[in-house]
């Protein structure tokens, strides 16, 4: 095979793992918009915040030292622990459950009957507030997120590939990182999981049951105040997971929660509503956006992947308005 | 008892229908136009100028010109970044190309250059609506600061990627570059938000600014009732463009001096204009100021407060900010979803009777 043609396949499946990831993000988006018709902006934010959560567990950091530290004129960082990653990771989803109740106790429940356009300015409030709220708890520096995944590129894949070229061409293999194969392998867990809750439990189905009527759920005695509460944990979990992911990947610092912008081509790609819609669309722009680069990019001037997935969408969107897989938006006076 | 329409008698349509029927509004209009025309420039000092008014007077045209898109005609956009980068770039061009006209000439034709911009990232506003469309104008945002980024044209192939403002003067008065009078860019950023409020109001109000409602309030039912809603949604987008367009011209000009465009016209600042008109109120031209002076006011207070009051470290206090911004939008939503402008009506309301009971 000749070596362009491998470097094009790498490059798409970098693409692909790299739409995995966004996939991850926008999944969350997908399950608060179905079941509360809240367009969360806050979803990056919240990766974000967990992966903090995580490290300053996981680190046995002081909560809000800084601050303390700032008022008392104390000089207090660690409590001196360390905790396993496993345990790390369930007690920041007990952290998540909080938050996912705070939300909807101190924000959501006073907005009900808003317009959705008041409720996404109350997710970009609720993004800035957490945003401040993560610093201040565990401190801006960037941090290293360990929890024993694998790192770097994988040899074996590398070894395989180099076969494929012909004899004397320079060809070295793919390079292809371990952490993205871990992550759609994680990813793809996910999403079965995610359906198989939707669809064979009883929760699950009430929160279809909201998704699809909010007034018929009340009336069958479905407690929309759980539903809701219930759904943002479990777009807290997906957002611990993004932010593992993520966090693992490059590190966990501020830039961590401008992956929701890009997840929200994915999500109009994709149609608000679906779930798989949010994968097909993630794969599409990670495998979009790095091909392109990899064509154009050069002749263009390079990290054209900033706005080419915004611009894919915004060209899909005036032709498909409601994404590949959305429902169909019917309008009427 | 101060504030009230009693024996205000109009005896003209013409009268009836000025912008501020009440005398006592056109008192404190006149009022606050002395005192920002003829008072100010003479007590200004360097601090007050590029610490508050001169990020509030630009900002609230900025806003002014996000007001009319969201406020008055309901397209949600979140590129007012992308947007304010065209009008600081247009004029760094027309500055370098035609060193001759006047800067006053240039910042207007920034705008311009931004309104016509900004129809064309509102071309999908006729398919798209809602937060389809707010995303889609995201696409606006990352792509312009990326071409600004990219294309060595637009900054005159300087080594930096900066662009610099030359000098030029207004009358023989210097307004841009190093050596400016903090008298001289206040009165010449005031004449531009001047004008603006004037005509932003003047156009609310009038046939164009009905259509932009009943485009915002149901599009359908105002296509049927007879409003073109191409033209009705382009010429939102036109005009607030324009705005948007004058305000960055300004800001890189007049306010900031070298731009780096990531930096100055990123996605956050999209997001700080969104958030003035949501804190001064949707639909407001009152609001728009009302909002840019709140979030040009915050920050500096809580900074003075806390770094120079409490003697936390400058990082710390920043994120507190942060916490206090988001927890502010989400109790103005939760609270008062109007924003400020509501809270003045409610005030002046208040007004006309207080002190007396009835």
């Amino acid at each position: 095979m000749p070596v362009a043609f491998l470097n094009f396949m790498e490059v798409t499946m970098n693409g692909l793992m790299a739409g995995v990831l966004y996939a991850l993000v926008a999944l969350g988006f997908v399950l608060i918009y179905k079941a509360s018709g809240i367009f969360n902006y806050a979803q990056g934010v919240m990766a974000l915040f967990s992966a903090l959560t995580l490290v300053g567990i996981m680190e046995g950091q002081v909560p809000f030292s800084h601050l303390i530290n700032a008022i008392l004129g104390t000089e207090i960082h660690h409590f001196g622990w360390h905790i396993n990653a496993f345990f790390g990771i369930l007690f920041t989803m007990v952290v998540m459950v909080g938050l996912a109740y705070c939300v909807q106790r101190f924000v959501f429940r006073h907005l009900v009957g808003q317009e959705p356009i008041i409720l996404f300015m109350a997710t970009i409030g609720l993004a800035y507030f957490m945003e401040g709220l993560g610093d201040l708890m565990w401190g801006s520096d960037i941090k290293t997120l360990d929890v024993g995944l694998p790192q770097g590129g994988s040899l074996a894949i590398e070894n395989l590939t180099v076969g494929l070229a012909a004899e004397g061409a320079r060809y070295y293999g793919m390079y292809i990182d371990k952490l993205d194969m871990v992550a759609t392998v994680v990813a793809a867990i996910l999403v079965v999981a995610l359906v198989l809750f939707a669809q064979y439990t009883k929760q699950g189905r009430a929160m279809r049951a909201v998704a699809d009527d909010h007034q018929a759920a009340l009336s069958v005695g479905i407690s929309l105040n759980f539903i809701w509460i219930l759904v943002w944990s479990l777009a807290g979990f997906v957002a611990i997971v993004a932010g593992v992911m993520w966090g693992a990947k490059s590190g966990v610092q501020f830039s961590l929660s401008l992956i929701a912008l890009k997840a929200l081509p994915v999500l109009m790609l994709g149609g608000f509503t679906s779930i798989p819609g949010a994968i097909v669309g993630g794969l599409i722009i990670g495998v979009g956006e790095k091909v392109f680069e990899y064509q154009f990019g050069p002749m263009l001037g390079g990290a054209t992947e900033n706005w080419f997935a915004y611009v894919l969408a915004l060209l899909f969107l005036v032709f498909r308005p409601q994404g590949l897989f959305g429902e169909k938006i019917i309008e009427r006076v | 008892m101060f504030y009230r329409e009693a024996g205000d008698f109009k005896t003209s349509y013409s009268a009836d229908n000025q912008t501020f029927p009440i005398r006592f509004d056109r008192y404190r209009y006149y009022l606050v136009l002395f005192v920002a025309f003829l008072v100010i420039p003479f007590i200004i000092n360097d601090y007050w100028a590029s610490a508050i008014l001169l990020p509030f007077l630009i900002y609230a045209i900025a806003a002014i010109g996000l007001n009319i898109l969201v406020g008055y005609c309901g397209q949600l956009s979140l590129g007012t970044g992308g947007f304010m980068a065209v009008g600081a770039y247009a004029c760094y061009k027309f500055m370098t190309s035609f060193p001759d006209i006047n800067i006053f000439f240039h910042v207007l034709f920034s705008g311009g250059v931004t309104a016509i911009v900004c129809v064309i990232f509102g071309l999908p506003s006729l398919r798209i609506k809602g937060f389809y469309l707010a995303v889609a104008t995201l696409a606006a945002q990352f792509f312009l600061v990326w071409l600004f980024n990219r294309v060595p044209w637009f900054y005159n192939y300087s080594a930096s990627g900066q662009i610099n403002a030359p000098e030029r003067t207004v009358f023989g008065i210097e307004v841009t570059g190093p050596n400016t009078e903090a008298w001289a860019v206040y009165l010449f950023c005031l004449v531009f938000l001047v004008g603006s409020a004037i005509i932003a109001r003047n156009l609310t109000r009038g046939m164009t600014g009905r259509k932009w409602m009943a485009i915002r309030d149901m599009d359908i039912a105002a296509e049927i009732i007879g409003v073109n809603p191409l033209t009705a949604k382009l010429s939102a987008f036109a005009i607030s463009g324009f705005f948007i367009g004058i305000s960055g011209a300004l800001f890189f000009s007049v306010y900031l001096g070298a731009v780096e465009v990531g930096e100055a016209f990123g996605i956050n600042k999209s997001f700080l204009v969104v958030f003035m008109i949501i804190i001064g109120g949707l639909g407001s031209i009152f609001g728009s100021f009302a909002g840019a002076a709140f979030l040009v006011l915050l920050p500096v207070l809580l900074k003075n407060v806390l770094v120079g009051g409490l003697g936390w470290p400058t990082d710390t206090a920043a994120h507190f900010e942060f916490l206090i911004v988001g927890a502010l939008i989400i109790v103005f939503l939760i609270m008062e979803p109007h924003g400020l402008a509501q809270l003045w009506r409610v005030a002046k309301e208040k007004l006309r009777l207080w002190p007396f009971p009835h």
